[in-house]
């Protein structure tokens, strides 16, 4: 029998161990929002098809885990390459809203893809970690959690050092204030958010590929874009290191919800979050202030 | 003497350590056309936003017609009889000129909902009275051509021409005006100082401009504040305050 | 060419200023009377659905054509208004009574919703939307004392006046009134001074104020009066449905919503009507087209999902106005024709400007 201190101990570890996917799959959101200002609501679906398409590789054609991950994961990211250079690109400089709907779009169209190429039932992948952890100090620790862990620490340290000391990554966030400005200046604009998204399709696909173990690959996987939309909204609006903060305390509040109130708030902790911070602080915890000059 | 019409009484805005106006005090005279001059960062556009409740005045207050409305909700402003322009013009790109003009009415009242709903033979009477109103600016400022336009797609000169007509529609007793002619080629802009001088003889409206070019202020202004960084630096007619060396100093240059 | 000969500013407000229209629209509502005398009744069936939908459509274009505030969750008050709906029949109020009272419910929670996202804009009130629908529709399932839960409820039987209601051509002519009951009411605010405060708000709030636009409230009443129009399409639902269920009302539906008012071309109720129209008649338009199809593609299920997603993707990128643009278009070429410019819609290149300081 678990006690108090053992069950908090399990349910906290549980927590970070979600809370790391989450973060992992708000890092590629947040990854374009810096860089072009676009909502990408097509995340979840690319993360799905990538884990599909894992899925495939390992199940179809027998590849062991390591090729697969590394193949669907640079296809992902060659497509999405293509995805901004030939479709999103298109609606550069028309309002907000345009981006909004077009990225619906196109998760509708991925999802029917989906759908279409590799049905509807739920699938899984076997992972070299799956089923196997260790018990510290009386908490179950799964390796596979802590390897996600891992992967989305490594993850958001380079991309914050790129952002900030990598003259690419500073272009990146000149294009996203004033993109004719920064095309003036010489930085190649289309191209580096082409990139940003190949980037943003990656670390999607890596996410995707260690959440199946997890989760069931299903379609409704996609939902897990708005776990994340939470998770960015926490930690605050187009920042990076938030966007992990944010997701890892989604994932602790979830798992708290779940054994410590009543039946039904696990579902709805994250979007009732979500709502509660946007009208409160919308800021988040690490988010810029925005203000407009009349 | 007559008692001013607006007074700001020492009044201050300041945004965390930043003091964007200190210590402000200016009266506007009834029937006058008051031009507001200074460098950039001055506190010109914040005494504006000041007056129609976009800013909260940190200290100090705002008197209209010796009333205090600097804790007035914003949107009860225009209902006192101030209307105001914009530096960075503000129109309601989507609709038509009309239909902007027709918004300046909004303070006059739209009808009861349900009329509005049912489209009553009041309701009808109501429209027509608002649209004639507005025909009567359109007539004043030239823009019969542009009635049925959008005004997203309008030039600038005719979009700045759009703003005033608005805020004429509303019936204001004072008119704020952001830079009018900023933007404009000297023939517009002298044909705006036409129109500022005919809406304050014909029309009884009090104008308060906040303007840069100077030929604009010499042609109409009656009295001319400077102000620089945040305060007032000197006042009185036009020429004195152009010969008066701090202005000089700060603004104009020698 | 058209010239407008007005003499009074009445005429140029009127919804109707020509005889040709008099006369088109006087058919189209000829037309729809007839229809049911031509069709199956499965066909019938499927068009009141498609006339519920117009009702929620233009409920939304409200909100987001007309105010500009974005709601990706609309499905929610369609589940509010159907679920109340069916709970005030179970207590034994009559349908007349029941629907508009539903209405008004779900426009309380409207309000609900819009008080606090006064100073919530775009990107994050669509967040907030959206999480809005997907909370609403866990607490449906949740709350099984009033709605049956995720085993669903029964919906009683609709009937007016002591006329059943139950028949499919009954139905359709009661959804046909209600259509155009709201359109006119509709097009009636929209022309007047509380439409013209909608669009204010939406274009610019700044101005807005400056011309003594109490912003909040108006989109507060933006937001209620959208919830209820689109609760009154959810009380007209649960009868079509007959029996309720939690997954009747999901994000998916918020986000047909949202095609049909994007689609259809914001800020116009024809273009709700059309986009409604488009959207709802896809599904079946697509089960026709499947047996062109190769078979595997065909057998699994995403085709619909795609090609919606297609549909709105070309808009996005080739007629942002939607389909109303593309109608106004068509209908500049007639009225100015032979003079029609071929640029006369060109849209200008635009760069991208951060839209964080809005």
């Amino acid at each position: 029998m678990m006690g108090a201190f053992e069950l908090f101990a399990q349910v906290t570890v549980n927590g970070i161990a979600t809370g790391a996917i989450y973060a992992l799959v708000a890092l590629g959101i947040v990854l374009i929002y810096k860089a072009t200002e676009v909502l990408n609501f097509a995340h979840g679906d690319i993360l799905v098809f990538a884990a599909f398409s894992a899925w495939a590789l390992m199940s179809w054609w027998g590849l062991p885990f390591w090729a697969a991950l590394l193949i669907a994961a640079g296809a992902v990211g060659v497509l999405s390459y293509g995805l901004d250079a030939v479709v999103i690109r298109r609606i550069a400089g028309q309002p907000q809203f345009a981006g909004v709907m077009l990225t619906i779009a196109l998760a509708f169209m991925i999802r029917g893809i989906v759908g279409m190429t590799y049905g509807t039932e739920a699938q899984t992948i076997a992972t070299p970690w799956s089923g196997q952890s260790t018990t510290v100090l009386g908490v179950a620790v799964g390796h596979l959690s802590v390897v996600i862990m891992l992967v989305v620490l490594a993850i958001t340290a380079g991309l914050w050092l790129f952002f900030r000391h990598t003259k690419l990554g500073i272009a990146m966030q000149a294009a996203s204030q004033n993109q004719l400005a920064a095309h003036l200046n010489g930085v190649r604009v289309k191209r580096l958010n082409s990139l940003v998204w190949a980037l943003a399709g990656a670390t999607a696909a890596v996410a995707g590929i260690f959440l199946a173990p997890i989760a069931f690959v299903d379609t409704s996987l996609w939902l897990i874009t708005l776990k994340a939309l939470a998770a960015i909204v926490l930690g605050g609006f187009g920042s990076l290191p938030g966007a992990v903060i944010g997701g890892i305390l989604i994932g602790l509040i979830e798992q708290y919800a779940g054994v410590y109130l009543p039946h039904g708030f696990k579902d709805i902790a994250a979007y009732l979050v979500l709502i509660a911070v946007l009208i409160i602080h919308p800021r988040g915890l690490m988010g810029e202030a925005h203000g407009r000059r009349v | 003497m007559t008692a001013p019409l607006l007074h700001l009484d020492r009044v201050g805005l300041a945004f965390g350590g930043l003091k964007a106006v200190s210590d402000l005090t200016i009266e506007v005279r009834p029937g006058e056309v008051l031009a507001v001059i200074g460098p950039n960062g001055a506190g010109k556009t914040s005494m504006l936003n000041l007056v129609t409740r976009v800013f909260r005045a940190t200290s100090g207050q705002i008197l209209f017609k010796g009333r205090d409305i600097s804790r007035l909700p914003r949107q009860q402003i225009a209902h006192l009889g101030i209307a105001r322009t914009f530096q960075n013009i503000e129109l309601f790109d989507a609709a038509t000129v009309l239909d902007n003009l027709l918004l300046g009415r909004h303070r006059f009242g739209g009808g009861p909902w349900w009329a509005q709903l049912l489209r009553t033979p009041s309701l009808t009477r109501l429209e027509e009275e608002h649209r004639a109103r507005v025909e009567s600016v359109i007539e004043f400022l030239d823009l019969s051509v542009w009635r049925g336009a959008m005004v997203g797609g309008l030039p600038y000169g005719v979009r700045k021409v759009v703003e005033l007509g608005r805020a004429l529609a509303s019936g204001p007793e004072v008119l704020f005006l952001d830079e009018p002619a900023s933007g404009l080629n000297p023939e517009e802009t002298r044909r705006l100082a036409f129109w500022i001088d005919d809406i304050r003889t014909d029309l009884g409206i009090t104008v308060v401009m906040i303007e840069h070019d100077m030929s604009l202020v010499n042609a109409i202004a009656d009295r001319v504040i400077c102000m620089a960084q945040g305060r007032v630096l000197a006042q009185g007619s036009p020429a004195d305050v152009q010969a008066h060396p701090d202005v000089v100093a700060a603004y104009l240059g020698g | 060419m058209r010239f407008d000969y007005h003499t009074r500013y009445r005429q140029s407000f009127a919804l109707l200023n020509s005889p040709a229209s008099w006369v088109l629209y006087g058919l189209l509502l000829v037309a729809l009377l007839a229809l049911p005398q031509f069709l199956s009744t499965y066909m019938v069936g499927e068009l009141s659905y498609v006339l519920i939908l117009c009702v929620a459509a233009m409920g939304l274009m409200v909100l987001t054509g007309f105010t500009g505030q974005i709601s990706l969750g609309h499905a929610a008050f369609v589940a509010i208004g159907a679920y109340a709906h069916a709970w005030l029949m179970a207590q034994g109020l009559p349908m007349i009574v029941a629907m508009p009272l539903a209405a008004l419910i779900a426009g309380f929670a409207g309000l609900v919703v819009g008080i606090p996202a006064i100073r919530v804009h775009g990107l994050y009130l669509a967040m907030v939307t959206l999480a809005f629908s997907v909370v609403v529709e866990q607490v449906i399932g949740l709350w099984r004392s009033v709605t049956g839960g995720f085993t669903g409820m029964l919906v009683a039987r609709a009937e007016l006046f002591g006329l059943s209601l139950t028949s499919p051509r009954a139905f359709y002519y009661f959804a046909l009134a209600v259509v155009v009951l709201v359109l006119l009411g509709l097009l009636n605010l929209l022309r007047s001074g509380i439409g013209r405060s909608f669009t204010g708000v939406r274009d610019s709030e700044a101005a807005a104020y400056a011309l003594g636009i109490d912003v909040a409230r108006v989109k507060a009443g933006a937001f209620a009066l959208s919830a209820a129009i689109t609760g009154l399409a959810g009380a007209m639902m649960a009868h079509h449905i007959g029996y309720l269920t939690p997954d009747a009302f999901t994000l998916l539906l918020s986000l047909d919503l949202v095609l049909m008012v994007v689609i259809g071309g914001l800020g116009s109720l024809r273009g709700a009507i059309l986009g409604a129209i488009l959207i709802s008649m896809l599904p079946n338009a697509i089960s026709a087209l499947k047996g062109f199809l190769p078979a595997a593609m065909s057998r699994q299920f995403g085709l619909e999902i795609f090609v919606a997603g297609a549909v709105l993707a070309f808009f996005v990128l080739f007629e942002p106005r939607g389909l109303n643009g593309r109608w106004l278009k068509i209908r500049a070429f007639l009225e100015s024709f032979p003079l029609y410019r071929r640029d006369m819609f060109r849209r200008q290149k635009t760069y991208m400007k951060s839209e964080r300081n809005r």
